[in-house]
């Protein structure tokens, strides 16, 4: 059904370690993987599943490692790779840093995580935060307490464990929504749209039912309320405390959250949205010689709102010198390593048009090697402001002890993958 | 030193330190070296030398020391399976620890110690297990159980595991229930008879109701299982549906696809005008958008996935173009993807959009991306031809890059594009010519060569084009040789004056000095046909060629509805159905949407389709990779991209092809026979002294010799067998042959009931196959059959259905539909069916086509055991239409010349010794496909040769 085995591979395909679940492929076909995935690299058919022979290797990379699971079977391959970034997930939790060195000092560790999560090929229990608290580091300290099965690993409710107390109960909210834009190179929008994430930081005691409203135009339609701006969400994703049948049948967003730091949900909006920073360039290349590059970037948004940290990434040939620049703000540096100029704004005030103008020299002979065209990239952070005007009209929060909580909200727009395709 | 000590261990002595360790009072240093003897075994090294004292370990209140036993004891008990026996009673002990964690454990790992000797052991702390009272233990027996049945699946059965394992469905734990539905669907999996997953109404709605609580896991496992169940109407078809699509917006990716394959699968069944039904289509877009942002691994499944929806359902997602454009740092698997459904969405509608993208994409540095969208940009001027014009000029921009690669791909698509408009943009050649000189790949080249000779009326200098291209005629690819060959052929044909010199340097080439078949033989037509009649020649050559179609790539129907089931799975990652590449599932039913018995869109009333409506084919795909009239006409260039497998040929292509011929095979033939006689060329006149070595051969069948006295003249047919067992069928069993009678191809059939209710409404359906054998009427039952009853049945075949070439060639899929369900087995048809009446060739012709079919086309086997002599199996294979042309004898060998025709019109020619008094007769077949010199055919042919 998924995975036969899963093994965790340093750069040059040593297994670092392993565990073989069904039995029913040869360990030793690991060997397979890396000659095939290199083999793979050099034709430039780079591909996330790899076979040899009837075994089928899924693989995903994470810094220095690669993680592979090997079937020969029909395996859910959906599956499968959602595991394997769940397992990085865990690991992360645990240590830090998921790396090579990580999983070598703490093997004894990842064999029992390993072992609990996933049985047979069946992944098994997955929250990091209730795996910790009867698998733990420090095995040595285990007592007889800490080594029963906590009741959430079963629970309907299986990623809130009971018995939690805060002083002060409160839940703090964040918005934050991403721009994604693609602009062609001659300055026409080619697809722009919104995703959103609700995060919560959760600080609630006991077992407390929450529930979220937004000023969702669904929602407001069913229930032929109608005031003020809605926002029409394309496609919503909830975590898993979130009852889907609920939000299914009447919009409503209704869950027990998880502890602590969580994503509650996330949303797409497709609605055509403006670019928040604009930017306009003009790069002429002069073979040879030179590359002069001029950039103009806009603030398209209220005047009272502020854009922080901006900064603006230009692509250069790969073999320019000598870099000048000049700018009207903020300050530009060349990056050789990854052939850009990042040109950085710390403050942006909305309606505010700067520029920046470059030079580099370009040497007498010609690089043969072909060049990509990278796009220009933009980044950045506009507070107290959603772009798509959603709002939360209230978090309602009700535990049977009948404590006040308090529910904090914090806007955020930031830019996802905002690109602008340039014409050198 | 380092920052991991237990990875320093090197020397052997070691062992023995260790060995000391693990045998140490106190527990913390017990604990230590247990830890350092599974450091050395995570590097690889060996310390299955210390198995008993790391078992005397096992026994402890530490968890962690036990879990590290534990972890050895899977490493190193099938190397030691006497040893591992001292286990089993900390085993057993610990499955009855008061500790559910510990408990688990036990019985997670001992499932995981394949030892034959420890299973027996483990059944019954097992049993108690599956009945435990905390639910963790329960969830982890429900595993245990499928990988006991993995390692003895007897045993798990005669336990009665299995109906334990059943009742966990009914759990009140989710977590219970999914793993139990995730064990039982594994082991459904493997033993694919078993009727274990015994879905009912019942069963399913504990299951949707478990789909609520459980885990993102356990949401998958259900959501697979249901996916495998037959909703019985569409009322329960559209409940199922509204309870499943709340999965869709679940953050985990790998459960929105399992949703959407149950969605995709019921929606089957759903009358399209539902309204039901448009608020479905609605609702599966966004997520499928949506899965864009994942990680790209996933992206990638999702994409290879929202390909095959786009073929099914191609509505979804026809206004989301814009998000299947290519971002620069996507990773190359993903671009390539994208590109693809791009392609299939196009439309009038956003082509202006796609063209500028593609025209983007196609100056980027990554050569194999670059390629496949200057591919794109010819694919979308034969998809919309509103934008043919855009695209040509689109093209023609980027021959002006003169980057190599681009240009070549470039001339490979115009060369579609004039195939589909002709007469069109013929202004561009100009251009195209300007760049002959830095085409270097075969595919390029054959693509200019087929322009040049294609226009070449309207190239000034086209017969010096030819000719630059001519000096390296043998180092040339096939592909090249073949399009220069036909090339210059045309050009003779419009300019004889000039060129003579030329077609002859070339048809001389071909015959002469090539030892390849097909130009060869290719030469021969060409010469004779020429020589004979130019103005046939003319006819035949120039003749106006059919427009190749848009949709070459589209999977095959049958093979993109299995994989709609298999959404989400390597198979829709591969587009290969899971036979393919899964060793040992050869045996296992491929997955069918549900109201689809093998036709494409009798979708909509499952139950109540009357024999009519099951019989009514599908759409035949016009092909244009393969197709006989195709190649002979010389079109045989590659079709844009292909992906998928290539389409089959359809029969009346090959209809066509022949009446084109005007008059048939007989005229060609005879035109072959008088180009010999003409002496134009120098065809061999030897009879092949060498025959390739014996193959084994069925002819044996056509003889049926043995007692032969009772069979009359007539033809042959097996006797029956059973094609279908009661068992396999709810009662119904059918037994079968197969007959040529009059003329006439007939399935008779005995259809028992073997069951206790009364059987009505029968009805038939063929799956695509060789040689189009479809029914010619619907099935004639018309009296109900009652229990124990048996009726016999004949049904008339025609040869006119779809064709696909089936392995072996001569299988036959039927679905066979009553009022109970839909049964499919697959049969096997004696080839002899297929000869028809008049495959008589005549004598001169027999032996002129006799000479001329190269020796790659014959086969040459034995038959055994015959007692007849030479006349009598003459007339005995008469019957079954194999006619003997000629009869020659040579050293008391007969030997007789025989000819038999098959339905496609192929005709076989063959040459059978007899030797008095020996019962073993050898027969020497050769087919002639004078209209079928394609390489694609040829296997094919070979094959079936054998089968004769």
């Amino acid at each position: 059904m998924s995975a036969s085995a899963i093994f965790v591979l340093d750069l040059k395909g040593k297994v670092l370690i392993c565990r073989n679940y069904k039995g029913d492929v040869d360990m030793a076909e690991i060997d397979h993987f890396m000659p095939l995935l290199m083999q793979h690299e050099e034709e430039g058919l780079l591909c996330p599943v790899l076979s040899h022979g009837s075994v089928h290797f899924m693989w995903i990379k994470h810094s220095n490692l690669y993680l592979v699971a090997t079937t020969n079977k029909n395996s859910n391959a959906s599956l499968v790779y959602s595991f394997l970034y769940k397992l990085v997930e865990v690991f992360t939790e645990y240590f830090k840093e998921l790396e090579e060195e990580s999983i070598q000092d703490n093997f004894v560790v990842v064999y029992e995580l390993l072992d609990e999560l996933m049985d047979f090929g069946f992944p098994q229990t997955t929250d990091s935060k209730i795996l910790q608290e009867y698998i733990t580091q420090e095995g040595a300290k285990l007592e007889v307490a800490k080594s029963k099965v906590p009741t959430t690993v079963t629970n309907a409710v299986s990623w809130r464990s009971e018995g939690i107390k805060y002083k002060k109960n409160e839940v703090f909210i964040d918005v934050i929504e991403s721009i994604n834009v693609l602009v062609n190179a001659n300055g026409s929008v080619m697809s722009s749209d919104i995703v959103g994430s609700i995060k919560l930081k959760t600080m609630l005691s006991g077992m407390p039912e929450l529930r979220l409203g937004l000023n969702d135009r669904v929602l407001f339609a069913l229930t032929g309320r109608d005031k003020g701006k809605t926002v029409t969400m394309e496609d919503v994703k909830f975590h898993q405390c979130v009852r889907l049948s609920r939000f299914e049948s009447d919009r409503t967003i209704s869950f027990i959250p998880p502890d602590g730091e969580s994503e509650l949900m996330s949303y797409r909006i497709n609605t055509h949205v403006k670019p928040l920073i604009w930017i306009e360039s003009i790069i002429e290349k002069f073979s040879h010689s030179r590359v002069e590059i001029m950039v103009k970037a806009k603030g398209q948004f209220k005047k009272q709102s502020v854009a922080n940290n901006v900064e603006v990434r230009v692509p250069v040939p790969s073999d320019a010198d000598s870099p000048k620049f000049k700018t009207s703000t903020g300050n530009a540096k060349y990056v050789p390593e990854k052939n850009m100029v990042v040109w950085t704004i710390k403050s942006f005030p909305g309606g505010k048009e700067f520029l920046m103008r470059a030079h580099f020299g370009l040497p007498s002979v010609e690089n043969d090697e072909l060049e990509g065209k990278p796009p220009i990239t933009v980044k950045f952070e506009i507070p107290y402001f959603t772009v798509s005007g959603i709002q939360v009209r209230y978090m309602k929060i009700i535990e049977k002890s009948g404590y006040q909580a308090l529910p904090w909200v914090r806007y955020i727009t930031q830019s996802g993958d905002y690109q602008l395709r340039t014409n050198v | 030193m380092c920052d991991f000590p237990f990875f320093s261990l090197v020397c052997t002595g070691e062992i023995f330190e260790l060995k000391a360790e693990l045998n140490s009072d106190k527990k913390e240093k017990k604990k230590e070296a247990v830890k350092k003897v599974i450091a050395s075994m995570t590097v690889g090294k060996d310390v299955s030398a210390l198995f008993p004292d790391v078992v005397n370990c096992m026994q402890t209140d530490n968890l962690e020391l036990k879990k590290l036993v534990y972890l050895y004891l899977m490493n190193y008990a099938k190397s030691q399976p006497d040893m591992a026996i001292m286990a089993v009673n900390t085993f057993v002990k610990d499955c009855e620890d008061p500790n559910p964690l510990i408990r688990a454990l036990a019985v997670r790992t001992m499932g995981c110690i394949r030892v034959d000797k420890i299973t027996e052991y483990l059944c019954e702390p097992l049993r108690k297990c599956l009945k435990d009272e905390d639910p963790y233990v329960r969830k982890t027996a429900a595993v245990c159980v499928a990988k006991l049945h993995d390692i003895n699946a007897q045993l798990v059965e005669d336990q009665g595991f299995l109906d334990t394992l059943k009742d966990l469905i009914s759990d009140s734990n989710p977590m219970v229930v999914a793993n139990a539905v995730a064990a039982l669907s594994e082991i459904a999996e493997s033993h694919p008879n078993s009727n274990l997953l015994d879905l009912n109404p019942q069963t399913i709605n504990k299951l949707l109701t478990a789909l609520n609580e459980c885990t993102e896991w356990g949401q998958i496992f259900i959501l697979d299982c249901l996916a495998n169940y037959t909703p019985r109407d569409d009322r329960e078809s559209q409940s199922i549906c509204e309870r499943v699509t709340p999965r869709l917006s679940h953050a985990n990716s790998a459960v929105v696809l399992s949703a959407v394959k149950v969605l995709m699968k019921f929606m089957e069944m759903l009358p399209k005008d539902l309204d039901y039904y448009g608020t479905l289509l609605k609702k599966l877009a966004p997520p499928l958008v949506t899965l864009l942002s994942a990680e790209p691994e996933l992206q990638y499944v999702a994409l290879r996935n929202i390909n095959l929806i786009v073929q099914r359902r191609p509505e979804i997602l026809k206004h989301e173009m814009k998000v299947f454009f290519v971002k620069y740092n996507d990773p190359i698997y993903v671009k390539l993807e994208k590109l693809d459904i791009m392609i299939r969405l196009a439309s009038q509608a956003n082509i202006a959009q796609v063209l500028a993208e593609l025209k983007e994409y196609a100056t980027e540095v990554d050569v194999d991306f670059v390629r496949k969208a200057v591919r794109a940009i010819g694919r979308c001027a034969i998809k919309v031809e509103q934008s043919a014009e855009r695209c040509v000029s689109t093209l023609l921009d980027l021959i002006q890059t003169k980057v190599n690669y681009v240009v070549q791909e470039a001339i490979v698509v115009i060369k579609d594009i004039f195939r589909k408009y002709p007469n069109k943009y013929e202004s561009v050649i100009a251009t195209l010519c300007e760049n002959l000189d830095s085409l270097d790949e075969p595919e390029a080249r054959a693509a200019m060569i087929w322009i040049v000779g294609e226009y070449a009326e309207r190239i000034d200098n086209a017969d010096e084009l030819l000719e630059s291209f001519l000096e390296g005629f043998h180092d040339e690819s096939t592909q090249v040789q073949l399009q220069l060959l036909t090339a210059i052929v045309k050009l003779f044909l419009k300019k004889p004056t000039e060129t003579q010199e030329l077609v002859q340097q070339v048809l001389s080439l071909a015959t002469q000095d090539s030892d390849n078949p097909d130009l060869r033989d290719r030469g021969y037509i060409y010469w004779r046909l020429l020589s004979t009649d130019p103005v046939a020649a003319k006819e035949v050559v120039l003749a106006e060629k059919p427009l190749i179609s848009e949709e070459t790539d589209l999977i095959e129907p049958t093979l993109l509805e299995e994989l709609i089931c298999h959404i989400g799975t390597l198979a829709s990652v591969y587009h290969k159905p899971p036979s393919a590449f899964v060793e040992g599932s050869r045996g296992v039913q491929h997955k069918r949407l549900p109201g689809s018995a093998g036709s494409g869109e009798s979708a909509d009333s499952p139950d109540t389709g009357s024999a009519a409506g099951v019989s009514e084919a599908p759409p035949a795909v016009i092909p244009s990779q393969g197709d006989l009239l195709g190649d002979l006409l010389n079109l045989d260039l590659t079709p844009p991209t292909t992906s998928g497998p290539p389409p089959a040929p359809s029969s009346g292509m090959q209809m066509g092809a022949m009446d084109l011929l005007g008059g048939g095979l007989d005229s060609l033939v005879g035109l072959l026979h008088a180009a010999m006689g003409a002496g134009f060329g120098a065809p061999p006149t030897a009879m092949p002294a060498s025959f390739p070595p014996p193959v084994s051969g069925g002819l044996d069948d056509l003889f049926d010799l043995g007692g032969s006295v009772g069979m009359p003249m007539g033809a042959y047919s097996p006797p029956k067998s059973i094609w279908l067992p009661a068992m396999k069928a709810k009662g119904l069993e059918i037994s079968g042959t197969f007959a040529r009678r009059a003329g006439v191809i007939q399935m008779e059939m005995t259809l028992t009931n073997k069951a206790m209710s009364i059987m009505t409404d029968f009805a038939i359906q063929f799956n695509r196959n060789s040689f189009g054998l479809a029914p010619a009427g619907p099935l004639q039952v018309l009296t109900p059959v009652g229990p124990n009853q048996s009726i016999e049945v004949a049904l008339p075949l025609s040869t006119v259905g779809p064709v696909m070439k089936m392995e072996p060639l001569t299988n036959l899929q039927v679905a066979v539909k009553n009022n109970i369900d839909v049964f499919y087995f697959s049969s096997q048809y004696p080839i002899s069916m297929l000869f028809v009446e008049d495959g008589k060739m005549e004598r001169q012709v027999f032996l002129a086509t006799w000479k001329d079919i190269p020796n790659d086309n014959e086969a040459q086997f034995q038959i055994k055991d015959c007692h007849l002599n030479s006349d009598a199996a003459s007339s005995k294979l008469q019957g079954s239409n194999v006619f003997t042309i000629a009869k020659r004898t040579v050293e008391g060998q007969d030997m007789l010349y025989q000819s038999m025709k098959l339905t496609n019109g192929i005709w076989v020619l063959a040459e059978l010794r007899v030797q008095a008094g020996n019962p073993n007769y050898t027969v020497m077949s050769r087919l002639v496909f004078v209209l079928t010199c394609s390489g694609a055919n040829h296997k094919d042919y070979k094959t079936e040769s054998r089968e004769v």
